[in-house]
């Protein structure tokens, strides 16, 4: 069917700021999406609040509206552009939201506005519990039984009709507590009745435990012809009962019989044609280990982060093909763009093994519960592509960046049989290591498959590995068990540490004796036709298929897996880095390991080698192609760590030389470089024990700010007050100190932050604006609210961070991007607070509110096109005084339980939203809203303020009592603005009891906003605060935890409301 | 154990040697399939094949008692990149590597079949043999060259005598040219009373049995080796319904006047799709052929084309204009394979229905 010549003008809503559960994968799949519905000739109007994309870059759609994703904003951007249709499907669960919002509102019936692709019907009958099932039932398809019950007999009866094992999940309780599981009716009565009570409604749902089935996922996609095709299947390596974005998964199945496989294939494309969705969608589903039973777990109607990991895996574009199915088009009517010859309507057949690892921030979040359940937790993830599983499952080991280059943790190695046994059975992140352990010390097999339900088969392969491991320690330096070891996947860091060497011998041994993997091409079709698809894997195979060009070549390096600190910002920089450099002409090799994002897309570069980012698999690339030289700068921390070892191999950094970044890296060579440039930094010294951090402390004076030396996002990073806090953070915080690896302490001072991010070309500087931070210093930059242009400071100030800017970027000799922060102290004092020679996470927000599309002026001088050249002036770029610009962090919470929501030096958001408008309380509004927090006109505020912060405080409180809001806080707190003339109501403590504890108060929503913060002294209530804090979190109540971003809120709100004062007060 | 994996051209590949040591020489094919390997093994249209897995992880699940599609497979060879040796699944028997070496065949893993596979589809298939890792490899790459391909594959698998499948249903002959227990099986589960014939049985014969219906299965090789069978069909199509799959669908097209070519290497594998030209669907179907009806010459004869391969265009399927006598080259047993065309079966029985109500 001819695509649809009707409809002429489409609104696509993309997934927003990344969260846990909803990330880059939205950025990869709404870029293609938009292209291609572009390609077809339909103009596409774009609604996203996330300015770190790719997607929202002009040239993505013809109108980029980087608005919240509400209904209030959507409905603007449709009365002004009075679209045809809008495509929702591509947007992750915030896109099908709003189309369901938008729909109830009637505002699609009043324009005239179709919804595309995942229609209204099959978006309620996927979501809707009822309706789903309803739907199930009508195509004979299985989904476990339940039943919400009130009272415990019910239960029983319930067992009685379908059996036992079941599941019992109290409703409304905080992040799924009091629930489990029941064998039989004696375990029933007592898990329900505890059940019904913790409940806050007294109610419980009953299911089917089908825990321990193996999980299989098949990504299937359907035109308006009724075409229906599955693109992968996927088998995750732990079952059912851990989400499928925390799991181990390969591609394709591995475990299950082609009868197996064709039951589940068949019962996804019923499911999908009962949708009658337009595009792609995700099914997944429960198989019985022990017969052929299985049931639906849950059907996604849009694309996901499966499917991005589904493209990934097989070179097959869902996202891309799933719009043009939108419009009409049909599969069998669309080349398939990776071997264009053959069409869209196939299934691919891959020849090599998928394994995703997923990436947890539990290195930032120490204190976070790590158990894995229903809930995901995972902020990224990693692919790797081998020719063996072994092999395609260290390379994801590798990739992880989780200080392992193997399946084995230095932790595990000394436990006995029991401490694994209570490891694996603790079901966290870390299990797959214990597991290996177990099997390393030679327990039984059997017993970990009985634990852990995963199949034998891929408790086997790890066996595998470890009788390897045997072979190697047992034959050290032998060619031909090198050899082996290499085709299994096994790291040279790995092998040079159990055979005495260093990584470099081992990887100049393997070159002496011909063991250097070859690549081979992704190409969805299994070497059955023809293909150019410039997309590989290496394997230590015969047979090469990357052919080296004769043109000039760059190697650009990704920034890996999505992490607090390093997020979707850097794979922004690297794809536009690569853009520049085909538009200049050079072969542009992308290396990276990210299935969510652009960068992988093989479209994208003019050759992609998914490989783990480690010297060993980065050399390999680079001796193939031979390239000019590589880019670091693009890939955050990631690509800049392998600087130096790659300079070692004799390789060329392109761009800032490797000196100089440790100039701006190392600590003591980046305060001797600012001396001589005479630009001031806060006071501090390194420390490598406990007493010499004693002694620069009190030589500085407290408060000061400590952390390790080579961080990222401020890890593990504190600010103390006292000599005893010191000595806990000293005592528990570092793991190990090191004269390579020292402690910084800093004096900490109170002032404004300030950030910059700044091209130079090794003579001029060019800086596209300053950013202010909303958040004193204290707060880290990535958690603050940032507002372009300046709001607060005097021109003297700006102009000196501009000069300082600019003597850094001269002074370093800085080529490419760099970013630098500042500090203003109540004097105006500057300070330099840090240097990244690098590409920052506040490019993609500056390069897109100036208009300075910094990573391709980076990337220009790079390639030694100086800034004049490049027709800017050196120096500072104007403001734009028309607009104000908020970027505003999103948290994710609500997902990692246990981690505490104080804001402070370590990072802890996972993405960030945009607003802008024509003055600054708009714009935070706009930036307040897309990053989640409601704010109404009326409403209550709840405080609870440490002693120091009281008077500030009482300013807050007199302004939100000024506009109406109630006014509700803690005893302490209550007390002082009483007295201070607020009316106040009084909450109780948490171990008080009853209805109108703070826990209570916010439980029950009867407060829109918390206002906590923490005393310096360490305290008894400062456990009631994380609790507080905590019930906020899970409860979407928004809480502030600086007083900063409180008085942010305020403004907004004042400029909403209407202040009630008197003329009295007035003084007039 | 090394072994060799010699191909016609002269290239060798050194892998590992599994299964039994039968060494025979074979035309060397590969097959697609991402799972499904026992039925692949034991699908005797691959008779006097030597058949390489593109995917490589193969042996994962075992060998169960329930999928084979033969008694007695007929393959020639297997070869693989990693062969899995601890294997689980719930109906597991053995392993692969215990049911190769009880079933006589011999296999080779650890080569890099990718390289293979780019071969055979740029060169076309070719003839090969698995060999000891001391063999004279000059010497037999001479006896490749000079070895013609089989030509009596339908002989060697099809059933020695005729035997029947009782059932309460329809009548239906199959005659059997190797034919796949997943026909078999589709046809019980619509409780036709089954009659199985050798290839060489005469119409005559055939039509002893009164069948509302004939089902010509698949089966290995060239459909010209069979002349004897094209006559038999000839002359069963103006009498009866005659369904025709694979090796089937070869020979009523040839029965009809038209020509049948040979593929420079296939289709084989899971993933085929298949334009339905009536109604414009696309079936996504398993194959296995080597040779493909000459859609030019269907021009001259009383077939229309009624499936097309949506990817080389080539014929996945005819109809006859005036007889009901139906044929696709494709699998709609699948096994292994998609579901997808399974109520082709449904069809026939339609077709059976309707022909024999008016009989």
């Amino acid at each position: 069917m001819p695509k649809r010549q009707d409809i002429h003008k489409i609104l696509v809503i993309g997934s927003g700021p990344i969260v846990i559960g909803q990330a880059a994968e939205f950025d990869y799949a709404g870029s293609q999406a938009c292209q291609s519905l572009r390609e077809e000739g339909y103009e596409v109007i774009l609604i996203n609040s996330n300015p770190a994309t790719i997607m929202t870059d002009t040239t993505i759609a013809d109108r980029v509206y980087i608005e919240p994703i509400t209904l209030d904003f959507a409905k603007r951007v449709i009365y002004k552009e009075r679209p045809d249709a809008v495509l929702g499907s591509l947007g992750g669960q915030t896109g099908l939201n709003l189309v369901v919002e938008l729909h109830n509102d009637g505002i699609l019936d009043e324009c005239g506005v179709e919804i595309l692709g995942t229609d209204l019907h099959a978006i309620n009958r996927a979501e809707d519990r009822e309706l789903f099932r309803a739907l199930m039932q009508d195509i004979h398809e299985p989904v476990p039984e339940s039943a919400i019950v009130h009272s415990v007999d019910l239960a029983v009866d319930f067992c009685n009709t379908h059996g036992y094992p079941v599941v019992v999940r109290p409703a409304y309780t905080l992040g799924g507590t009091g629930g489990g599981f029941a064998d039989n009716e004696e375990e029933l009565r007592e898990i329900c009745e505890a059940g019904l009570k913790i409940s806050p409604v007294g109610q419980c749902l009953i299911e089917q435990s089908i825990a321990g089935y193996k999980e299989i996922e098949y990504e299937v996609m359907r035109d308006a012809h009724d075409n229906a095709i599955v693109v992968c299947n996927m088998e995750n390596v732990d079952p059912v009962g851990i989400h499928t974005g925390d799991s181990i998964v390969v591609a394709p199945v591995q475990t299950l019989t082609d009868r197996e496989n064709q039951m589940l294939r068949s019962a996804s494309l019923k499911i999908i044609r009962a949708l009658k969705i337009c595009g792609g969608c995700n099914v997944q589903l429960a198989l019985d280990p022990q017969s052929f039973k299985y049931y639906v777990i849950e059907v996604n109607p849009r694309v996901s982060r499966s499917s991005a990991l589904a493209s990934k895996a097989t070179g097959y574009p869902i996202a891309k093909i799933s719009a043009k199915l939108a419009v009409g088009l049909t599969l069998d009517e669309i080349l398939n763009p990776i071997t264009k010859t053959s069409y869209a309507c196939f299934e691919p057949a891959i020849d090599y093994v998928v394994t995703k690892f997923p990436r947890f921030p539990f290195d930032k979040f120490p204190s976070a519960d790590r158990h894995l359940g229903t809930q995901m937790k995972a902020t990224g993830e990693v692919m790797s592509i081998g020719r063996n599983f072994e092999e395609s499952f260290l390379k994801a080991v590798r990739s992880l960046e989780m200080k392992v280059d193997h399946v084995e943790k230095k932790e595990f190695t000394g436990m006995d049989q029991m401490q694994l046994m209570e490891k694996i059975k603790k079901n966290d992140d870390e299990r797959i290591f214990a597991i290996a352990q177990w099997l390393r010390n030679g327990y039984d097999m059997s017993v970990i498959v009985e634990e852990t339900k995963m199949d034998a088969f891929f408790i086997s392969h790890i066996k595998r590995i470890v009788e390897l491991e045997k072979e190697m320690k047992e034959h050290p330096k032998d060619i031909e068990v090198l050899k082996k070891l290499k085709t299994f996947g096994f790291a040279d860091s790995y092998i040079a540490r159990n055979w005495d060497m260093k990584e470099k011998e081992v990887y100049d041994l393997r070159k002496a004796n011909g063991i250097i993997p070859v690549f081979k091409m992704v190409d969805t079709c299994a070497g059955e036709f023809t293909s150019a698809t410039p997309y590989f894997y290496s394997s230590y195979e015969q047979e090469n298929e990357s052919i080296r060009s004769d043109k000039q070549k760059i190697v650009v390096l990704g920034s890996g897996p999505i992490r607090i600190g390093q997020g979707v910002e850097f794979d922004y920089a690297t794809v536009h880095c690569v853009e520049t450099l085909r538009k200049a002409g050079y072969e542009a090799i992308i290396i990276n390991n990210n299935p969510e994002t652009v960068s992988t897309d093989f479209s994208i570069s003019d050759k992609l080698y998914f490989e783990p980012l480690t010297t060993e698999d980065v050399m390999h690339v680079i001796e193939l192609e031979k390239p000019l030289g590589v880019i670091v700068q693009f890939g955050g921390q990631t690509a800049i760590n392998l600087a130096e070892s790659l300079v070692e191999h004799g390789v060329k950094i392109l761009g800032t030389s490797l000196e100089d970044i440790d100039r701006a890296e190392d600590r003591h060579e980046f305060e001797a470089m600012l001396k001589k440039l005479d630009i001031p930094q806060p006071q501090g010294e390194t420390a490598v024990t406990v007493e010499e951090a004693l002694v620069i402390a009190q030589k500085i004076g407290y408060p000061v700010l400590v952390r390790p030396s080579y961080v990222l996002g401020g890890r593990a990073m504190e600010i103390v007050h006292n000599d005893d806090e010191l000595k806990i953070y000293m005592a528990t915080a570092v793991k190990e100190i090191s004269h390579d690896a020292p402690i910084l302490v800093d004096k900490y001072i109170v002032g404004k932050e300030l950030e910059i991010d700044a091209i130079a070309d090794g003579e001029n500087v060019f800086i596209p604006g300053v950013m202010e931070h909303i958040e004193r210093a204290g707060v880290h930059s990535g958690d603050s609210i940032s507002v372009y242009p300046t709001q607060s400071i005097s021109q003297e100030v700006k102009d000196k961070i501009i000069d300082y800017g600019i003597r850094i970027g001269e002074g370093f000799h800085f080529i490419g991007l760099y970013n630098i922060q500042f500090i203003v102290d109540k004097e105006d004092n500057v300070y330099v607070l840090e240097v990244n020679p690098r590409s920052s996470r506040t490019v993609p927000f500056l390069s897109k509110i100036t208009g300075i599309h910094m990573s391709n002026i980076a990337t220009k001088a790079i390639l030694g096109h100086s800034i004049t050249e490049q027709g800017y002036t050196p120096g500072y770029h104007s403001d734009d005084h028309q607009r104000v610009f908020v970027k505003a962090p999103v948290f994710s919470f609500a997902k990692l339980r246990h981690v505490d929501t104080v804001l402070g030096p370590e990072m802890k958001s996972t993405g960030e939203a945009l607003g802008s408008d024509v003055n600054l309380e708009k714009a935070l509004y706009k930036a307040l809203v897309a990053s989640g927090v409601n704010v109404p006109m009326h409403g209550n505020v709840l405080l609870t303020i440490a002693d120091e912060d009281k008077s500030e405080a009482l300013q807050l409180a007199k302004r939100f009592a000024d506009i109406g809001y109630g006014i509700y806080a803690t005893k302490g707190t209550a007390k002082f603005l009483e007295e201070n003339g607020l009316f106040v109501h009084y909450a109780d403590k948490i171990e008080e009891g009853g209805d109108n504890t703070v826990v209570e108060i916010i439980r029950h929503g009867r407060v829109n906003f918390v206002i906590n913060t923490m005393s310096n002294k360490t305290n008894s209530t400062s456990r009631d605060g994380f609790v507080i804090r905590r019930v906020a979190a899970e409860n979407n109540i928004s809480c502030m935890t600086s007083l900063d971003t409180a008085e942010a809120l305020i403004r907004v709100l004042e400029s909403l409301s209407f202040s009630m004062i008197s003329m009295n007060e007035m003084g007039k | 154990m090394e072994r060799l994996l010699i191909l016609e051209d002269g290239s060798v590949f050194k892998g590992t040697a599994f299964g039994s040591d039968n060494f025979r020489i074979g035309e060397l094919v590969f097959n697609t399939s991402m799972t499904g390997y026992q039925e692949i093994l034991t699908d005797n249209s691959y008779c006097g094949q030597i058949v390489l897995m593109t995917y490589p992880l193969i042996g994962n699940y075992g060998v169960n008692r329930d999928d084979n599609e033969s008694i007695i497979p007929a393959v020639f060879g297997f070869v693989v990149k990693d062969y899995c040796d601890q294997p689980n699944n719930w109906r597991s028997q053995e392993t692969l590597d215990a049911y190769l070496k009880r079933v006589d065949i011999p296999g080779l893993y650890g080569v890099d079949t990718r390289a293979i596979t780019r071969k055979l589809r740029d060169k076309g298939t070719m003839r090969a043999t698995l060999a000891n890792a001391d063999a004279d490899v000059e010497a037999i790459v001479q006896t490749l060259k000079e070895t013609d391909f089989l030509h009596d594959q339908v002989k060697r698998v099809s059933s020695s005598k005729i035997f029947p499948i009782p059932n309460r249903g329809k009548k239906v002959v199959l005659m059997d040219f190797g034919a796949k227990m997943g026909i078999v099986r589709e046809l019980s589960k619509r409780g036709c009373d089954l009659i199985v014939v050798p290839y060489n049985t005469p119409a005559d014969v055939i039509m002893g049995f009164h069948p509302d219906g004939v089902v010509l299965s698949n089966g290995p090789g060239n459909p010209e080796d069979v002349p004897e069978v094209i006559e038999t069909v000839r002359q069963l199509i103006p009498q009866t319904v005659v369904f025709g799959i694979c090796l089937g669908h070869q020979l009523i097209s040839l029965a009809c006047g038209a020509k049948t070519y040979k593929l420079k290497f296939g289709h084989r594998g899971a993933n085929h799709p298949v334009v339905d030209l009536r109604t414009g669907t696309v079936l996504i179907t398993s194959q296995n052929h080597g040779f493909a009806v000459d859609i030019d010459s269907l021009k001259n004869t009383r077939l229309e084309m009624t499936h097309q391969a949506l990817n080389d265009k080539s014929c996945e399927g005819v109809a006859h204009k005036d007889y009901p006598c139906f044929s696709m080259q494709f699998h709609p047993e699948a096994s292994a394979g998609p579901l997808d065309s399974e109520n082709l079966f449904d069809h026939f029985m339609d077709v059976l229905e309707k022909e024999n109500h008016y009989a």
